[in-house]
């Protein structure tokens, strides 16, 4: 084997050479794949992988900002929060989900349903993102979770803030809030960045309103987490920042009152100052309760709402829509006025109805009320008067008119449910119904029913656009700094109580702007709205307030929700009598007092009957409120006055 | 070549210390001493069990490695069969006596060492092979009686780690085996035989692969499918090494590493810890070590004499650079996780005894490089 193999070696050495060199061709082949890899990766897709690698490390968890406090005008909270207890589960620390459920449900009330919806949202979450099982456990629940915490891992008992509404008098007006629906988050671009548990969005209201700004600005920790999710250490914390505090202008003194004399009614009452336009009141009845929404309303609680005829959840007060009715005669004796139709002196003979066009246009009191004027008209709020004062006038040269004095347009920036209404006129009619506009109708619109739709916030307007002379002003609910310079004008009426205020004053500070052609005409109206309330024989006059601080003027209205029948009509059937859907609804405005106009008031009364009997009583009482808390108020403003 | 063995045998100890490698030797020192500071950050910057246990290891088997040098490589011929055997007998032995840990049986539990005899014979196979094709003549070599042996030589054993089940393993030492056979001389035609059979046989293979071994391959071949699941190791791989950027993150400052989101990182994922440290740099200087080592042992191969010694020199190399490219092809998501560790970085006695066990063979073919060995 020696000697032979000596040459069979060396050709098999040499073969073993060679087939290394093939291996070490293959090798580089390999070698150069890996390096491309490394540089691929370390280099050439670094960045994505170190935002990759920081994905990992870091966890952000939410915190929830405290919601804006809103008060009313003496910085009394409204709206605040409250403590509550929550228990959370961060699904990710739990062994076993189905366990930590069938546990808590022993402890807790939870519905199956809930639990089957809660493992629903955690199936689409993140395993580290808390999801809240309980909102609001009362202390014994919360303290009972605590003792048996040791079993259920994952669980968190948490304490939280939640919206608190003191009491419901300002239900509609501020609205509720409650959990973030799938449609808010279509809506709202500003909630995108906030999907925090538990975040509560405004649904209607100031708070739907102010939403954006007073949900506050979401915090976040962010901790350095291991592969098992648990924390090593915080590497940042926002705490994020609370809502904006708001300020209004309501009265909630004024609110608790009213809303107290509305109780069982479906009715409205706006308060507004007639300068600055703040509204100090805005009740609508009857109410609800909005801290229920908070957390989920109940089920039995919503269909009670919903069901309810008397529509709790309705903001009367702007998206209500009624026929003026006689209360819209102030603004047609105005426009006729204004386009020089009648004197105030031209006198029609009231029989209790008139037939023209072929139809009978009956006066509300069957026996008619003799040889009226304008301001007897208005006192008595004579129909046949207006019936031939809107005949003249005609519903074009009308509709001008009340919509300068604020109908037929919404009164409020940005309230989603505030309604428009309707001043009908010639071209509304074409457009809206596609029918030419009887004469007849100009009769039915010269007494505010027919088309006529109107809200109780752009009534009220109305009337303290006429209480204040005929200005326009900007009606605001939010408290406002600027633009609320009331300096001189205490300052002129320091100096010179009980004259009016003069017009240059007016228009300089508060820049108001004059709707009339003839100031003149205004006064007229606010006589006979005086007339009215004050002389006997006048609409109002049983709810008068005879006290001179307190005197008020005002019209009567009562909206027709059925035409009578002519034997209704014959037999004189009582609004007591008819059924309560189709009762009148009661309208009455005014403002006072008389001496120093200050504030102007609607009120509205759903299926109320008369004007007189049902709405001027509920004004009498919350103007007399109103004023009492006058000079407080005043002392506030300037006091916010000196601060500025 | 007519004088050497009178020659050789007289070689003095000063001659043989001479003739270490010892760019070799301080290379596998480097390498030691990088795997130390790289465990030394597996355990979170302390002087911890994986450390202290594996800088042991280290030094012991280094130690053992520079004393094998000097056994005459007449001896490792002679005991090549020897050798084969009793690892072949301690395979047999996990199979009956062996520990069970996360479901593979894989380790003898001896007083000093769990010992992983698989590891063993990647380089028993080698050795057994490198010794056939020694001595068989040239013109036997694709005889196909003479194929008999190698093939049952490497398929028992194979089958043996497969049912242990290790995948990883098995295929690293028939890999081992074919390049001996391939570099002896064994014609293509019957790798592709053999191939064929295999493949032919996949199926039925595969049927006998356990349901986490399939799932590692299904993983392989889409990681993105299930991330948090079976995937999770590659993608958290690569996050780690992609995150080491040019310079890498720093010693001691892998988040991916210590924030636990590198799976078995004293094993099979220490590449990618160093990487993610140290960036690509380090990862290009590890590629060099283990350059120079392969090319040392393939310069070892160049200048011994016998045909036994090259075989194995070379057989060894391949299988070295087969093991770190495996390791790092797994790890940089090239290739299915398979579980094969890192020569000398990972962490493993076996492997680490396996490894030097296996340069001391190569070393002292260059002691003895003209020393024929029949």
């Amino acid at each position: 084997m020696f000697s032979s193999g000596s040459g069979n070696t060396v050709i098999k050495s040499k073969l073993i050479s060679r087939r290394m060199f093939l291996l070490t061709a293959g090798k580089a082949i390999v070698v150069v794949g890996v390096l491309g890899r490394l540089i691929s990766l370390q280099i050439n897709e670094s960045n994505k992988y170190k935002t990759l690698s920081d994905k990992n490390r870091f966890r952000e968890w939410k915190l929830a900002p405290e919601r804006g406090v809103i008060k009313d005008y003496f910085n009394q909270e409204i709206a605040s929060n409250r403590q509550v207890y929550q228990i959370h589960l961060i699904p990710e620390n739990a062994n076993n989900i189905n366990e930590i459920f069938f546990r808590l449900k022993s402890i807790l009330k939870i519905s199956d349903g809930r639990i089957f919806s809660l493992k629903k949202k955690i199936a689409k979450q993140k395993p580290w993102e808390p999801i809240i099982i309980s909102d609001n456990l009362n202390w014994s629940e919360f303290s009972r979770i605590n003792l048996f915490l040791h079993e259920l891992q994952g669980v968190e008992p948490v304490v939280s803030v939640a919206r608190m509404y003191k009491d419901s008098s300002s239900a509609h007006v501020l609205g509720y809030v409650s959990q973030v629906s799938a449609k808010d988050l279509k809506d709202k671009k500003y909630l995108k960045d906030m999907s925090v548990p538990g975040i509560a969005v405004g649904k209607t209201g100031l708070e739907r309103r102010l939403d954006k700004e007073i949900i506050g600005k979401v915090g976040f920790q962010r901790y350095e987490v291991n592969a098992y999710g648990k924390r090593i250490k915080q590497i940042q914390i926002d705490q994020g920042q609370a809502g904006q505090d708001y300020k209004t202008t309501l009265d909630l003194e004024v609110q608790r009152y009213t809303s107290e004399i509305l109780e069982d009614k479906a009715a409205s009452v706006c308060v507004m100052d007639i300068y600055n336009g703040d509204i100090v009141s805005l009740v609508s009845s009857p109410s609800y309760d909005p801290n229920t929404f908070v957390h989920g309303v109940d089920r039995n609680y919503w269909n009670s709402l919903i069901n309810n005829d008397r529509k709790p959840l309705t903001n009367k007060a702007i998206s209500g829509l009624y026929p003026p009715g006689s209360t819209i005669k102030t603004l047609v004796a105005l426009s006729a006025l204004e386009n020089k139709i009648v004197s105030p002196l031209k006198s029609v003979n009231c029989t209790g109805k008139i037939e023209m066009f072929g139809e009978k246009f009956h006066c509300w009191k069957k026996k008619g009320h003799g040889v009226v004027n304008m301001r007897s008209a208005i006192k008595r709020s004579c129909d046949v008067y207006f019936y031939e004062i809107a005949r003249r006038l005609g519903v074009d040269r009308l509709s001008v008119t009340a919509k300068k004095f604020g109908l037929g347009k919404k009164v409020l920036k940005d309230f989603s449910e505030e309604r428009t209404g309707v001043v009908p006129n010639t071209s509304w009619k074409k457009k809206y119904i596609g029918q030419n506009w009887y004469l007849g109708e100009t009769l039915h619109t010269g007494i505010g029913q027919g088309y006529f739709q109107s809200t109780p916030i752009q009534l009220c307007l109305m009337t303290a656009q006429i209480a204040n002379g005929g200005f326009e002003i900007k009606p605001r609910i939010i408290f406002e700094q600027t633009k609320n310079n009331l300096k001189e004008y205490l300052k002129f009426k320091n100096e010179n109580p009980d004259q009016p205020l003069p017009e240059e004053l007016l228009l300089s500070n508060l820049e108001l702007k004059p709707l009339f052609k003839n100031q003149e005409n205004i006064k007229i109206i606010q006589d006979a709205m005086f007339s009215s309330s004050n002389e006997p024989g006048g609409t109002s006059y049983k709810s008068r307030l005879e006290d001179k601080k307190f005197t008020f003027a005002g019209k009567t209205g009562s909206s027709q929700i059925k035409r009578f029948t002519e034997e209704q009509r014959e037999a004189e059937v009582k609004q007591e009598n008819i059924p309560y859907k189709s009762r009148d609804h009661a309208l009455f405005i005014a403002y006072a007092p008389v001496s120093d106009p200050k504030y102007a008031i609607s009120v509205v009364v759903e299926h109320g009957g008369s004007g007189s009997k049902a709405a001027a009583p509920l004004a009498k009482k919350v103007i007399k409120k109103v004023l009492e808390r006058h000079n407080l108020r005043q002392s506030v403003s300037s006091l916010i006055g000196d601060s500025v | 070549m007519y004088q050497p063995r009178s020659i050789q045998s007289s070689l003095s100890f000063k001659d043989k210390l001479y003739s270490i490698d010892y760019v070799l030797v301080f290379t596998i020192l480097i390498l030691g001493i990088v795997s130390m500071f790289a465990m030394y950050s597996t355990d979170g910057g302390e002087f911890a069990y994986h450390t202290k246990s594996h800088i042991l290891r280290f030094c012991v088997f280094f130690i053992a490695f520079f004393l094998l040098s000097f056994v005459q490589i007449r001896l490792w011929h002679g005991t090549s069969y020897f050798f084969y055997i009793i690892f072949f007998i301690l395979l047999v032995g996990v199979k009956y006596f062996g520990l069970t840990s996360s479901g593979s049986q894989r380790w003898l539990e001896l007083p000093f060492i769990n010992l992983q005899p698989s590891e063993l014979m990647k380089v028993g196979l080698i050795l057994f092979l490198a010794k056939y094709y020694h001595r068989i003549s040239l013109e036997n070599v694709n005889r196909v009686r003479y194929l008999f042996i190698p093939i049952v030589a490497l398929i028992a054993p194979v089958l043996l780690v497969v049912m242990q089940p290790d995948l990883g393993t098995s295929l690293l030492i028939a890999a081992g085996g074919v390049v001996v056979a391939w570099l002896a001389g064994v014609k293509v035609k019957f790798f592709a035989y053999i191939s064929l059979i295999f493949i032919l046989l996949l199926p039925v293979a595969i049927s006998f692969l356990k349901p986490y071994q399939k799932a590692r391959i299904l993983t392989f071949l889409n990681p993105e499918k299930d991330p948090l699941g079976a995937g999770y190791q590659i993608i958290q791989s690569k996050i780690a090494v992609g995150s080491g950027g040019l310079f890498g993150k720093g010693f001691l400052n892998g988040s991916q590493s210590y924030l636990d989101y590198l799976p078995e990182k004293h094993t099979d994922f220490i590449f990618t810890l160093f990487s993610e440290e140290f960036g690509f740099s380090g990862s290009i200087f590890i590629l060099f070590l283990y350059g120079l080592i392969i090319s040392r042992i393939i310069k070892i191969g160049n200048i011994t004499r016998s045909n036994f010694g090259k075989l194995y020199c070379y057989s060894f190399a391949t299988a070295f650079f087969i093991y770190v490219v495996v390791n790092m092809g797994m790890v940089l998501g090239l290739l299915p996780i398979v579980g094969s560790p890192l020569p000398i970085m990972s962490y493993g006695g076996s492997s680490m005894m396996a490894i030097m066990f296996g340069l001391g063979i190569t070393m002292s073919c260059k002691v003895y490089k003209d020393t024929p060995v029949n």
